[in-house]
């Protein structure tokens, strides 16, 4: 029983990552999507919080990585995915939960 | 005494998940054709504005960064951007894009907007502002 956890909001400004990777179980993705992929960037606070999550799964969003000039500063461990990549990882699980 | 105020307009937010950034340069460039005095600080997710090389070409929006660049030529030459928020969030002077005005009072010569500052110069830099918008 896997779930696809997704989140659309910057580490800094929120908590919803937090909360969402208190949440997470064995086998279950992370995707990164719209403001959430600050959250990899090598080095930033955030990355220590990705960085401890154990048997998960952690994507990032390849358009909203581009759009915000991140390409080449994600941290290892990060799997980036295209949109096509994030219809697979919706089919792949058994349900979404969006932490917005 | 001259009607000119200085304007320091802060950004905290990332670019493209709100239209906060947008919004701010739209009003940064109103402010400037007014011939106020104009400073602009990023901190906290404001920083995320400044980093470069966006290719928004997947998400269908415009990629307003280039504006960005040429708030020199509006006589923008104070841009102060927050070092503790760069750090939190792995980030360095190198991997801002790059900000120029050309220095009336050294022959025009091409200087770099930015300066980094530290928190608490961030804080006097509001404190000493006539007015603050908040972005």
């Amino acid at each position: 029983m896997a779930l696809l956890h997704t989140v659309n909001k910057s580490p800094y400004q929120c908590n919803t990552l937090e909360s969402c990777l208190q949440h997470v179980g064995e086998g279950d993705v992370v995707l990164l999507i719209e403001d959430g992929v600050y959250a990899a960037v090598k080095g930033g606070k955030a990355s220590e919080m990705l960085a401890q999550a154990q048997g998960v799964k952690i994507c990032a969003l390849s358009a909203d990585v581009k759009a915000r000039g991140l390409t080449g500063k994600l941290m290892d461990g990060i799997e980036v995915v295209d949109y096509g990549g994030f219809v697979d990882l919706v089919v792949e699980t058994d349900k979404t939960q969006a932490w917005l | 005494m001259s009607d000119v105020k200085n304007f320091l307009y802060v950004n905290r937010k990332a670019p493209h998940g709100t239209i906060y950034a947008l919004e701010s340069l739209e009003v940064v460039l109103i402010g400037a054709a007014f011939e106020q005095d104009v400073a602009l600080a990023f901190l906290d997710d404001g920083v995320f504005q400044l980093v470069k090389g966006w290719d928004t070409s997947e998400l269908g929006v415009k990629n307003f960064q280039p504006a960005y660049t040429a708030l020199g030529d509006y006589d923008i030459s104070k841009v102060y951007v927050e070092r503790e928020s760069l750090e939190e969030r792995g980030l360095t002077e190198d991997d801002l894009i790059e900000m120029t005005y050309e220095d009336e009072e050294d022959d025009w010569a091409e200087k770099s907007s930015i300066r980094i500052v530290s928190r608490e110069e961030m804080a006097q830099i509001m404190r000493d502002a006539d007015v603050i918008l908040s972005f």
